[in-house]
């Protein structure tokens, strides 16, 4: 279906690109820190699923919603509502009022698991909901919206809208959701403990793998002719129209291929690190998701997992040290990023690095980030995410 | 949910909950002023407004200890004073942006997005270092506190009513400006036909900056008022942000009477469903049936044409 003209959908600079990645991830990381640290970079990690979407959203589709974090969330409580109902069992809630269900639902004088739940029972029926319920609901908002040629800032401040409502939602059905304290205390993924630290660094490589196979889909998606219609879309949307495509349908499609990958982000993220709350669904992280990508580079699929490292290194350092400091980076890094690099750290790599290493490597150059062959190196002051807004 | 109250009872909330309605809508209508210029006229996303408005806040707030400590004779008149002030002084920060950063991204404006969302977490930050973490409140001048009661169960109270005569002044104020004066002719023109208003000679870089000063000013104004009803904390702005874009957008982005009326709906909206349901549910029924109707409406209530 998906044809593409090439034979492979992936470049030798892009396979060098993804493997140097993978050594990183693999080999260099796991050697150098300890674990403590690298359970920080897993958790990284998870936000890079999302930066991943929002490159294949934002970047080529030119579609930027600030609602990331709701898909985020929504794959992260479904793992978690799995993982709380597991150890939630008869025998450990005995004290309760009603044995067998979460504690908070307890607290809450809930009696009974509600239907929402029920599904929760079984692994295999959770991670068909990880990626097909935010996916269902980012089709259902972008059927609605695209269809009716919703886009550009509208899309955005519609999003934004969404994940205050998930927030305030959540906070406040507190027995079905937990409330503001999220779904805390989880123990065990089908028998095995998620809390030691083994148990971590297997998880770590899991996520690992998980994302080098989005990056694969992504690229995957980049290179083909599907690809190549979201880039001309965001570019020229009515001439795309005029052709004879449907535009909305595209627009769905990327939209609902991000919300996925936020979810499977999600998931990993209540794995790792054993709890979920709405604190990483509301405006703030959705909106700092995005910043994850337009450092990396909003047009290079590798760039954003770099940007979305060293975001939040800096953050996790600022904070250990100057905690009031950090606010003022961020705020900054939001400036700078969109003033002075546009198209992030694969943007200037690709401009002052790559062409010096050329000569030396003989060709392989863009090892790292390369934007896509179709776009011409976008100048700083040409907009690479306005077409769709800028009508 | 009806059959507790009597006929009487239900008549009183009912008024009760409608001036508390209006108390937000004039809250709304403020804020969403000074966004409806920025967006609607400019097509800039300020996602710093909250913040302008919570430094009007601080200016009146700082005013008002100012008057304490050194005029305590004139206290009562001291927040018209104040309100000027935070009119000049939210207007000057916003025409400094202005020059500063959004002039370079007009014509991007999902990145005007993200870089006003850097600026509101630098201000909120500066905020917090500058004037510390804590809220604060100003003291209402004497004549500004208690409140009138109309019948036996219904009152209303004072700093209420004048928040919204504010308001009203403030809104047929922007609307003399923007649709009688030459200039607010040459805001027009610029919005729906800036290559065209340069032709004839309109400075249309001077007139973006003048506007975006405005529409920052007026969210000065708007903090100024908000000092009267609740207390102001460095991230105060943020909470009414998201609120604020919905007014606008669901008003129709260039039409100010419908940034009013739509102001009107949501609020009204909210504090009545805000008595008999919780109220976070409150707020997301209003939202969520904001959220649904400018799916089916995306332009907005009242829609203006205009040639980009």
């Amino acid at each position: 279906m998906l044809k593409s003209d090439r034979t492979f959908f992936l470049r030798p600079q892009d396979m060098i690109g993804i493997a140097i990645l993978a050594i990183l991830l693999v080999v260099v990381l796991p050697l150098t820190l300890d674990n403590f640290r690298l359970q920080f970079v897993g958790k990284y990690l998870t936000y890079a699923f999302v930066a991943l979407g929002l490159v294949l959203c934002w970047g080529y589709a030119g579609i930027l919603s600030l609602g990331q974090g709701v898909f985020f969330g929504l794959g992260g409580y479904c793992m978690a509502m799995f993982l709380k109902l597991e150890s939630s069992s008869v025998e450990a809630t005995k004290i309760q009022t009603t044995p067998g269900i979460p504690d908070f639902m307890d607290w809450n004088q809930i009696t009974a698991l509600p239907l929402m739940w029920q599904p929760f029972n079984s692994l295999t029926l959770t991670i068909i909901a990880v990626i097909l319920v935010p996916a269902l609901f980012a089709f259902i908002v972008g059927f609605a919206m695209f269809k009716r040629r919703v886009g550009g800032v509208y899309f955005a401040i519609i999003t934004q809208a969404l994940a205050a409502i998930m927030t305030i939602l959540i906070i406040g059905q507190q027995g079905y959701t937990g409330g503001i304290n999220g779904i805390t205390d989880l123990r065990t993924l089908n028998g095995w403990d998620i809390r030691t630290d083994s148990a971590k660094t297997i998880l770590y490589f899991v996520c690992v793998a998980l994302l080098i196979a989005c990056i694969l889909i992504a690229y995957f998606v980049k290179s083909s002719k599907l690809g190549r219609i979201l880039v001309a879309m965001r570019d020229k949307e009515d001439r795309v129209r005029f052709s004879g495509y449907d535009v909305a349908n595209f627009k769905v499609f990327v939209f609902c291929l991000a919300a996925s990958l936020s979810a499977i982000g999600g998931a990993m993220f209540t794995l790792q690190v054993g709890f979920m709350s709405p604190s990483f669904v509301g405006i703030v992280p959705s909106i700092e998701m995005v910043i994850y990508a337009a450092v990396g580079g909003r047009l290079s699929i590798l760039g954003a997992i770099y940007g979305t490292l060293l975001v939040n290194w800096a953050k996790t350092s600022f904070s250990e040290s100057f905690p009031e400091l950090w606010l003022f980076g961020l705020g900054g890094l939001f400036i700078a990023v969109v003033l002075i690099f546009p198209n992030g750290l694969a943007g200037l790599w690709q401009t002052y690095i790559a062409p010096r290493l050329g000569p030396l490597f003989g060709g392989a150059s863009a090892r790292r980030a390369s934007p896509p062959a179709a776009t011409p190196p976008a100048a700083p002051s040409s907009g690479t995410a306005a077409p769709a807004a800028a009508e | 949910m009806f059959s507790d109250y009597s006929l009487a009872e239900l008549g009183s909330i009912f008024v009760m909950q409608g001036f508390a309605g209006l108390i937000l809508f004039s809250v709304f209508v403020l804020m969403a002023l000074g966004l409806a210029i920025i967006f609607g006229q400019m097509g800039v996303i300020n996602m710093a407004h909250g913040e302008f408005m919570i430094l009007g806040a601080y200016v009146t707030y700082f005013t008002s200890q100012f008057f304490l400590n050194y005029l305590p004779g004139l206290f009562g008149a001291y927040f018209f004073l104040a309100m000027i002030l935070a009119f000049f002084a939210a207007g000057a920060l916003g025409m400094a942006v202005e020059w500063l950063m959004i002039r370079r991204l007009y014509k991007r404006p999902l990145d005007t997005l993200l870089a006003t969302w850097g600026l509101s977490l630098i201000l909120q930050q500066l905020y917090r270092t500058v004037f510390g973490p804590r809220e604060v409140g100003v003291e209402l001048p004497e004549w500004m506190m208690g409140s009138l009661p109309v019948t036996d169960m219904v009152e209303v109270q004072i700093n209420g009513l004048f928040v919204m005569g504010l308001t009203i002044a403030i809104t047929i104020a922007v609307a003399l400006l923007m649709y009688k004066s030459s200039w607010g002719k040459q805001v027009r023109a610029v919005v729906q036909n800036r290559v065209m208003a340069g032709a004839v000679g309109i400075n249309t870089e001077k007139v973006d900056r003048y506007t975006f000063g405005l529409g920052c000013g007026i969210a000065g104004v708007a903090g100024s008022a908000f000092t009267m009803i609740g207390s102001t904390g460095p991230t105060s702005g943020q909470l009414y942000i998201v609120d604020t874009f919905l007014v606008v957008v669901f008003g129709g982005a260039q039409s100010l009477l419908g940034t009013i009326a739509s102001a009107f709906t949501i609020s009204q909206a909210q504090s009545t469903m805000e008595f008999f349901l919780s109220g976070s549910m409150a707020k997301v029924l209003t939202l969520l049936g904001v959220v649904i109707i400018l799916m089916l409406r995306p332009q907005g209530l009242f829609v203006i044409k205009v040639r980009r």
